[in-house]
């Protein structure tokens, strides 16, 4: 049967289901497919952190969200178009978010009265007419898939399990995907299970051709590639782009990486990444715990490689000792922190950015340690070299902040060319100086030189403890200390005289009002801003990459304009920066559910900014 | 056994039943003396403690080693004993309370053209940081830790420690502490640790002899040293120091040679059924009972039961080398899966890395 087809410039899509539904897998499948044909896309994983909660329940619900579009989008969505509702607790979890007319897929078959007695159902939603503001498709998703795979040689468990397949296939007929890439990652996948690989195939394949037969779909979706700058490109994950500059940071300075990690979530796939690529020179070194992990990359700092330790949570206050230490000793160090709501261990797979004073404050003593932020997923790489350039050439410990939005979105990336990348050097101090002294500064970066054991002639020995200015022996003299404490400071200021001003945008250059951001909430108030102007309205934005130290030219933005909005996930924390430093009146707009900004909020709290002027 | 492979520097030590890692650092050119490892820097330890004596006991060892001073490293952590590095002239890195093997696995997992050193104390290994300790111990990095045991905590004005016996009567115990002790070496052997040796710090052949073996071993290797606190816990160790009764407590472990002990040799230590040890008289003793010490059984049970025999009063108390096994070290496993990766999918291309995966070109 022909179908209609219909063009649409952009769509979201929410896959929800069971953690064990396999919708982390189905939404990354979707996005490689969608990521193929040109889409301009944006992802946002939503799951549990316990890997399996009870079947069927609101807490083991798995969702994820696909932004895809023919022009260049920002965040993945703030609320589907389409969702995918694999049982009566994904509906229940998500239906909030659905806004009326929305398209609702749901799987009929988990919808028993035991699942939905689960859930607090005390009748079928799909039955009792209590869906009715949106266009629900009604599937058997599990039983047709049965169907499909009854030739195979498979349990009814592992054909039950290939729904997901199924599913997908359907969407990525009802939305024209291309299927290749997913059949050649199925055949991999499954390489030593052929005829569970064959299964999946298959339900995948009737799930495509279900959509083209049936009569339940009467229109199928176009969305055009998006117009992209000329390149190769490919989806990335934030946590994959941090890793990935951090090889090319070994790469562009010829030191060792060194990486000493701790699992916790959502760090954790950096160091499953890097520990793929020894090839590299790459060592990964799987700590006892926390302290270890930074302890462990501050000693190989000291032996002269790249010492590296990732984190997130709890984990970055334990590191805090060490990090005091890198500073004292003042070695290269990169303490990479995914940020996730806190306090404690607070909410393990949900993002905040409520680690900003802990890294700029969060040692004893004072202890000054530049500070950066990636603004995207692909944005990780670039902030990762700069964290790097940074570390070694002024020998301090740097903290990257990304967070678990950044961490597990995803976005196209155009691939850089290597050979442009900047190239840091080393510098190592050369052996056989006579009256060598580890802690006499250079007079530009007032960075130490770094003299790595096997160096002959320049033994020495580094600590915590005060260190006299210049031979760098223990001192306790009142003015020694008075002075280092500053020196210490002074380098860590003077690097605003190394890193890019703060760029504003505005197209009009008669804004009045300023949105200044941080990190990872740079797509959402970038959408936000898009729409204020597309209403008609003016307003300029700004992102800071830098917050230790802040680009020299902050606080000149910051005077240029009547108002300036700080949006944040936490409580404030730029803000009380903002102010405390430069006497700015700033306008904080804080939210902290454990998820991005959606661009309708900011859309709002811009324009109530503008209508106040 | 094992591989007997060659000693690094053909040093007979007591250990000898390993590969020793000490052929991949850089021999020094001339020959060193005892002047070459110190500092200009003042020695700031209370006068009369243990420590000075360790120190120069290790400063007269290290030129036996020939090994380039500046591929020579000491770390430590915090306490009187973690002050140890200042006072080498090599490279050295005071760190903090606890971390030092954390830090320095980071610094011999990168570099295995250093001897690293790990000076700590009972405080210092066993208390703040005794995870990292046995962490270390498990994973045989190639660590050379001194544990300089003197039962208190000395930096800190004599709290007591870990290893303190129960009911010490100290500053933050007046009522006396209730906290059963670490046995360190009974630690050690139990984290998997494959050198495991006591010495004493007035005793420099003994100690010299210990740091020799631990020197060669392949991966890391726990020394504990009795050490006198003489300002807080001073005379701890004195049965063991005291000439009239030392040699009636002490017990020599030699590997291959009977135990057997005592100013006039006269007692020997028999395997009871239970896998304990028992003093015995030589003289009513069958001779075939007589345990012989085998630092080299792979099976750690006769070193754990040496390891008990240290009763806190001190009535017999072995010394010397309980363990040394030869077991691959951390760093030579990890440089191993870095040359294997390059072997077999040749060295990393980062364009080719970063362009891996689904792409596409626009």
């Amino acid at each position: 049967m022909t179908k209609q087809v219909q063009q649409l410039d952009r769509v979201i899509i929410r896959f929800a289901g069971d953690s064990g539904d396999g919708m982390q897998l189905t939404g990354d499948r979707f996005t490689q497919e969608t990521a193929a044909f040109g889409n301009d896309l944006s992802t946002l994983p939503n799951f549990p952190a316990e890997i399996r909660a009870p079947a069927g329940t609101l807490p083991g619900v798995s969702s994820f969200q696909l932004h895809f579009a023919d022009h260049d989008i920002l965040t993945p969505g703030d609320a589907p178009n389409v969702l995918v509702a694999m049982n009566p607790a994904a509906l229940k979890a998500n239906l909030g978010d659905l806004p009326r007319g929305a398209d609702l897929i749901v799987n009929t078959d988990e919808f028993t009265k035991r699942n939905l007695a689960k859930v607090g159902y005390a009748a079928d939603p799909v039955q009792d007419g209590s869906l009715a503001e949106y266009r629900v498709h009604s599937l058997p998703l599990t039983s047709m898939t049965v169907t499909a795979l009854a030739g195979f040689e498979i349990s009814k468990k592992d054909a039950e399990r290939a729904k997901n397949m199924f599913a997908l296939g359907l969407l990525s007929w009802l939305y024209d995907r291309p299927t290749e890439g997913t059949v050649t990652f199925l055949e991999k996948k499954f390489a030593r299970k052929p005829e569970i690989m064959k299964a999946n195939i298959a339900a995948f394949q009737a799930g495509w051709s279900y959509g083209e037969t049936t009569e339940a779909f009467s229109v199928r979706y176009e969305i055009k590639p998006a117009e992209h700058e000329p390149g190769l490109y490919r989806n990335i994950t934030g946590n994959v782009a941090l890793a990935y500059g951090l090889v090319a940071a070994g790469q562009q300075s010829g030191l060792p990486i060194y990486l000493g990690s701790y699992p916790i979530t959502p760090a954790s796939d950096i160091l499953h990444e890097l520990s793929k690529h020894k090839r590299f020179g790459i060592r990964t070194f799987q700590a006892e715990d926390e302290i270890a992990a930074v302890g462990a990359a501050l000693g190989a700092s000291f032996g002269g490689s790249l010492g590296v330790t990732t984190t997130s949570g709890p984990g970055i206050a334990l590191k805090s000792e060490t990090i005091g230490l890198g500073v004292a000793t003042e070695l290269p160090l990169l303490v990479i922190d995914v940020q996730r709501a806190g306090p404690s261990t607070g909410l393990p797979t949900k993002t905040e950015q409520a680690d900003l004073l802990q890294a700029m404050h969060g040692r004893n003593g004072e202890a000054p340690v530049p500070v950066i932020a990636p603004r995207s997923p692909s944005d990780c790489f670039d902030a990762a070299l700069e964290a790097a350039r940074i570390a070694v050439k002024y020998r301090t410990p740097v903290i990257l902040l990304s967070d678990g939005y950044l961490a597990n979105g995803s976005e196209p990336w155009r691939l850089p060319d290597v050979a442009s990348l900047p190239a840091i050097e080393p510098n190592f101090a050369p052996p056989g100086q006579e009256d060598f002294q580890p802690f006499r500064r250079d007079p530009e970066t007032l960075a130490r030189p770094w003299a790595i054991p096997g160096t002959a002639g320049l033994e020495h020995r580094i600590g915590g403890l005060e260190k006299a200015d210049g031979t760098g022996n223990i001192s306790y003299d009142p003015a020694n200390h008075d002075t280092m404490v500053r020196l210490r400071q002074a380098k860590v200021d003077g690097i605003a005289r190394d890193i890019a001003p703060l760029e504003v945008d505005d197209p009009s250059g008669e804004a009045r009002v300023l949105v200044l951001g941080w990190g990872g909430t740079f797509g959402a108030i970038s959408a936000g801003v898009r729409r204020v102007r597309n209403a008609g309205h003016r307003v300029a934005q700004a992102h800071l990459r830098h917050l230790n130290p802040f680009p020299a030219n902050l606080p000149e933005v910051l005077r240029s304009y009547d108002k300036v909005v700080v949006p944040e996930i936490n409580l404030g924390q730029l803000a009380l920066l903002l102010r405390g430093r430069y006497l700015v009146d700033v306008i904080g707009y804080n939210q902290v559910r454990g998820l991005p900004f959606k661009a309708e909020e900011l859309q709002g709290v811009i324009q109530d900014v503008i209508d106040s002027e | 056994m094992s591989d007997n492979g060659v000693n690094g520097n053909g040093v007979a030590g007591a250990g000898g039943n390993g590969r020793s890692l000490l052929s991949l650092v850089p021999k020094a050119d001339g020959k060193q003396t005892l002047k070459d490892f110190k500092t200009d820097q003042e020695v700031r330890w209370c006068p009369g403690c243990g420590d000075y004596a360790i120190l120069a006991a290790v400063q007269s060892f290290l030129p036996e080693l020939g090994l380039r001073r500046e591929n020579i490293t000491f770390v430590s952590g915090i306490g009187c004993s973690s002050r140890f590095p200042y006072y080498m002239n090599t490279y050295g890195f005071h760190s903090i309370h606890g971390r030092a093997p954390a830090i320095a696995t980071g610094l011999a997992t990168s570099r295995p053209d250093l001897s690293v050193w790990v000076v700590t104390g009972d405080g210092d290994a066993l208390s703040i940081g005794g995870n990292h300790l046995i962490h270390a111990l498990r994973r045989n990095v190639n660590l050379k830790i001194l544990l300089f045991n003197n039962r208190i905590y000395g930096l800190t004005k004599g709290q007591y420690s870990p290893t303190s016996e129960i009911g010490k009567i100290t500053k933050s115990t007046p009522m006396g502490s209730l906290d059963a002790p670490f046995n360190p070496l009974s630690l050690a052997i139990g984290a998997e640790g494959t050198f495991v040796a006591r010495t004493i710090d007035s005793d420099r052949k003994h100690l010299q002899s210990v740091l020799r073996a631990a020197a060669q071993h392949r991966g890391t290797a726990l020394v504990e040293i009795y050490q006198n606190c003489n300002i807080f816990n001073d005379g701890a160790f004195e049965p063991l120091k005291d000439a009239a009764v030392r040699d009636d407590v002490t017990v020599r472990l030699e590997h291959g040679e009977p135990i057997v002990f005592g100013a006039e040799r006269t007692k020997a230590l028999r395997r009871t059924p239970t896998g304990s040890f028992e003093v015995v008289n030589v003289a009513d003793a069958d001779p075939a009972e007589i345990a012989v010490h085998d630092a080299h059984n792979p099976d750690p049970s006769q070193a754990f039961a040496l390891s008990r025999l240290d009763s806190p009063a001190f009535e017999h108390t072995p010394i010397g080398i309980f363990r040394d096994v030869d077991r691959p070290s951390y760093d030579e496993l990890m440089r191993e899966q870095l040359d294997e990766a390059v072997e077999q999918q040749g060295k990393g291309d980062l364009a080719a890395l970063l362009g891996s995966g689904d792409t596409w070109r626009i």
